[in-house]
């Protein structure tokens, strides 16, 4: 029966709210899910997903967060749910208790429930999702992804949702097979003719056609990584399963069978192995980039622990690698399927002994393509690990991002490689000689020439020529000349991006990767507060002169991340020696993405505990 | 510095191969390993097996890991390029390596703590993946460079050099190479030149994940009364299960050998390998019988040596991943990269 509790004003709102959906893991609900963000795409409108998902395969709770923003806001809001889809029993308590006052609970009433399940300030919608789908369908799988269907045919009709292009979307989604797609179009308006029927319009959160998404595409953060890494002219990819990274590896190899497949032969320009563990991922690549091949792995947190020693040999041996960094939380197991920005350290110093390390940050999928290609032009440039900083948040959730762009005329750079015909023409060859110094020196590939170039790679301390060697001097001259070239790394990394208002602000905020998202939003909300601050987006390591002088022309400067200890603070720090007191540590660390909520409370709270009077005065 | 390099002169009448190389190229910086060290033999004899198969020296590619073994590939092969890499990892980056380029002859030196304790798990995968490479694992049962520890491989009962008895069952690297699928087993003894350079020359022309463990017993610390792998116990104990030679088109066949007791095994790159059967019931084809057979003689305390398996059409790790006929790290933009025009439609489907 029926069962409408409606004793509240629902909360109005245009193009501009949160939806959550409450899932059991394994039910077949993540395409409906997805189909209700991109239909809200298709409809011009900003919107971004999250998947909020358990360690596990079949039977726990997942959710699906979906925030629709006629402002563009892509971070996570923070704050309560306006409208939660509560499709799950075992998490109801918890998923009702979420719901913002005045917002919305959306539910299958096929079962009635106890009055006392419901809160008396939000509006109740109930709709009979099972019994319908029963009564339509015998097969099992069917009533259950069928019920998903229906579902989203009642949303759309209670949210105004644009119909065409939900049919639009699931004649893409089933292209060709057409049986399908009337199947799923009959189980969408099944659930919008019950609806129009039964409610009279209860849900005042709307949807209505805007241009927010211009040319934008939408896609995770993984998949364009691994586009790079197509792009990038990688051949070898060896690999490991682990969450957040999985789907990188994954997606490279289903771009490769696509675009990589030699037509002709129907042979692959590519060799993808999955490995044994992180440490034989790592010890392929080195092996691949030390044989001339553009390599990489994709991994996560316990995988670079395992990867250290290896790490240090690419370091000291000096050979290209490429290493996708999928960041969840830590240490150990930590919470591995949320998310967080904790490898900073383990990575920019990764392995034993002396080192540093080239790490690149991407703030979103454009940024994942863009350095994930570039990053195997750094690895052959600079011969060394090149560290793709990724975290599940920005990996794992389709975002609304730049279109990807490439310039045919680009060519990869393979670095300093001498060639047979360089050492027939005489051209001295040292392995470690720094002919050019920039800390760089020439490497041949095996089996190059038959009597000249060819040296011996080893993790031991060697001299110029490659040779063996303990001497004291050698080894320092070395070890002076990797640090020589790691400052040659700087103009090669992307440099910090840098906006500053219209008058000097006092405060500077820095911020990296998936941070970006909320960002603006949190700076209108500190304005809003009547805090100007001056904004720097670090986008790798080592940092360039123009890091120093931003935190050098300000009073102070918030350094937003996500981990528990102020990572980038402490490599700020470290690397630029910079006074402590000067970087305010600002951290979000419980696994789930920051929010501006949270930035522009934690910065302008700690202004106004230190009795910061604000730029902008309030009259009273 | 331990860097010793050989002098450059030759004798004009050293015997050049078809190639015009003389030994001596193939030769590497004077070794500094124990005079008398088991592993020397085995450099002369892949300098000897190089040089008899007529290979360029720069088309060989040799990896190791860490330990006295793993040294050796800067003794021999010094026109090649070399790798000596991280303690139990030769594997990974060997097979890296041979995804990048899979035209290079591809050598990995490795010992018994290398390959059988802290690298048992990637020389495991290496033979199960059908990396086309040798590996040979210089076996003397005993830690040599951190001073006379048991090694993995090291027989149950054996005495070290201190007089501790060693409680643990040895790991046996041929039974785990034969039951992973590699296609070319064999075990030898550095003190038999001529069962060992044949052995590492048909390995050599294998096409496919080949492996020979050879007994290298450890002058400073595992050559004395009570060691299982001392010069003395393993002469006595070797049985051998056949001899062989390779036949290259270049070698000319002198002897004759009464029928039944020879067979003749032709690789999938041409190459013969003659087997003289020392054992008659022994097939070098059959991997189950392989595996029993090596277990009953191993409980009777012997030693046997000799080609233990080989599948003359092995399938490499390129074969089961249809890399395409060239080598990967020669393939250039026009190859690798789909372009603006492919990007944009992907674009496209993206919205």
């Amino acid at each position: 029966m029926l069962q409408q509790v409606d004793r509240v004003e629902g909360l109005q709102r245009v193009n501009d709210f949160v939806v959550k959906f409450a899932n059991v893991n394994g039910s077949g609900s993540a395409s409906a899910n997805a189909l209700f963000a991109k239909s809200v795409l298709r409809m011009g409108v900003a919107v971004t997903p999250r998947n909020i998902f358990p360690s596990n395969i079949q039977g726990l709770p997942t959710w699906y967060e979906v925030r629709i923003s006629d402002a563009g806001y892509l971070g996570a809001r923070g704050g309560g749910v306006d409208l939660m889809v509560a499709m799950n029993p075992q998490t109801w308590d918890q998923d009702v208790a979420s719901i913002e006052p005045g917002g919305y609970l959306f539910y299958d009433n096929t079962k009635p429930m106890q009055p006392s399940k419901f809160r008396e300030d939000v509006v109740v919608v109930g709709v009979p999702l099972t019994r319908m789908s029963n009564e339509a369908y015998r097969d099992p799988r069917q009533r259950q992804l069928f019920k998903n269907i229906i579902g989203l045919g009642a949303l759309a009709a209670l949210l105004d949702m644009d119909v065409p292009a939900i049919e639009k979307l699931l004649g893409e989604q089933f292209r060709n097979r057409e049986k399908l797609i009337a199947a799923n179009i009959q189980a969408l308006h099944m659930g919008i003719d019950w609806v129009k029927q039964n409610l009279d319009d209860p849900i005042k959160l709307k949807m209505q056609k805007a241009d927010v998404v211009g040319d934008r595409i939408f896609i995770d953060g993984n998949s364009a990584a691994a586009l790079g890494a197509v792009y990038g002219g990688a051949t070898v990819c060896a690999w490991y399963p682990i969450t957040p990274s999985s789907s990188l590896a994954e997606a490279f190899t289903n771009y490769c069978n696509r675009m990589r497949v030699d037509k002709e032969t129907g042979k692959a320009k590519f060799a993808i192995v999955q490995a044994e563990d992180e440490l034989s991922s790592i010890g392929m690549v080195i092996g691949a980039a030390w044989n001339g091949a553009r390599s990489f792995t994709a991994t996560s947190g316990p995988g670079i622990s395992l990867m250290q020693e290896f790490i240090g040999l690419a370091y000291f041996a000096e050979i290209p690698a490429v290493i996708f960094d999928v960041q969840r939380s830590g240490p150990s197991t930590g919470m591995p399927t949320r998310t967080q920005q904790t490898d900073i350290l383990s990575c920019a110093y990764a392995s034993h002994g002396d080192t540093k390390h080239v790490l690149l940050i991407p703030e979103d999928p454009y940024e994942c393509f863009e350095f994930g290609a570039l990053a195997f032009d750094l690895a052959d440039r600079l011969q060394t690990p090149i560290f793709v900083m990724l975290d599940l948040e920005i990996g794992m959730n389709e975002r609304l991002t730049k279109p990807f762009v490439w310039d045919d005329s680009r060519k990869m750079d393979r670095g300093k490689v001498m060639t047979a015909e360089d050492l027939e023409a005489g051209k001295k060859f040292g392995r470690y000689l720094d002919v050019d110094d920039d800390g760089i020196t020439y490497r041949t590939l095996p089996g190059t020439h038959p009597t000249k170039g060819a040296f011996f790679t080893r993790g031991t301390s060697k001299d110029r020529m490659a040779r063996y060697s303990e001497e004291g001097a050698d080894y320092q001259e070395n070890m002076e000349r990797l640090l020589k070239k790691h400052g040659t790394a700087r103009s090669f990394v992307p440099p910090a991006i840098i906006r500053r208002g219209a008058e000097p602000a006092k405060y500077g905020v820095v911020y990296f990767g998936s941070t970006s998202a909320p960002i603006a939003e949190a700076e209108e909300q500190l304005a809003e507060r009547g805090v100007t601050v001056d904004l720097m987006r670090l986008r790798g390591f080592p940092f360039g002169d123009e890091v120093a002088a931003f935190i050098a022309e300000h009073e102070l400067v918030f350094v937003v991340e996500q981990n528990r200890d102020g990572q980038m603070r402490s490599l700020l720090i470290n690397e630029l020696e910079i006074d402590p007191a000067r970087l305010a540590k600002v951290v979000h660390y419980d696994g789930t993405p920051i929010t501006a909520r949270f930035i522009s409370g934690a910065i302008a709270d700690r202004l106004e505990k230190s009795n910061v009077v604000p730029m902008r005065k309030v009259v009273s | 510095m331990t860097f010793i390099p050989k002098p450059k002169l030759h004798h004009p009448d050293l015997q050049k191969n078809a190639l015009g190389y003389t030994r001596r190229d193939y030769e590497g910086p004077v070794s500094t390993l124990c005079a008398g060290c088991g592993h020397d033999s085995i450099s002369a004899a892949i300098v000897r097996a190089c040089f008899e198969l007529d290979i360029a020296p720069h088309r060989v590619a040799k990896l190791s890991g860490i330990g006295c073994s793993s040294k050796t590939p800067t003794y021999f092969l010094g026109a090649s390029h070399g790798f000596n890499s991280v303690h139990g990892r030769m594997p990974s980056v060997l097979t890296g390596a041979n995804l990048a380029n899979k035209d290079l002859i591809y050598l990995g030196v490795s010992g018994d703590g290398d390959s059988a304790s802290i690298g048992i798990g990637q020389f495991a995968h290496a033979m199960r993946r059908g990396v086309n490479m040798v590996y040979i694992v210089e076996n003397n049962g005993v830690y040599g460079l951190t001073k006379g520890q048991f090694s993995a491989t090291s027989d149950k009962g054996a005495k070290s050099k201190r007089g501790l008895i060693n409680s643990d069952e040895a790991i046996d690297l041929v039974g785990m190479a034969l039951q992973l699928g590699a296609t070319f087993v064999a075990r030898s003894f550095s003190g038999d030149k001529a069962q060992l350079v044949p052995l590492i020359e048909a390995a050599l022309k294998h096409g496919g994940a080949a492996f020979i463990d050879c007994i290298s017993p450890c002058v400073a610390f595992n050559n004395h009364e009570g060691s299982t792998k001392s010069f003395d116990y393993v002469r006595e104990h070797n049985e051998a299960v056949n001899a062989m030679d390779v036949i290259t088109p270049r070698s000319e066949i002198t002897v004759d050998y009464a029928p039944g007791t020879v067979e003749m095994v032709t690789q999938h790159d041409g190459s013969m390998l003659r087997l003289r059967k020392l054992h008659a019931g022994y097939d070098v084809h059959d991997r189950v019988a392989a595996l029993t057979y090596m277990q009953e003689r191993a409980a009777a305390g012997e030693i046997v040596t000799g080609l233990l398996y080989v599948d003359p059409n092995p399938r490499d790790m390129h074969e089961h991943l249809k890399t395409v006929d060239v080598p990967l790290n020669v393939l250039d933009e026009a190859a690798l990269i789909p372009g603006s025009a492919a990007l944009d439609r992907l674009n496209a489907g993206l919205r």
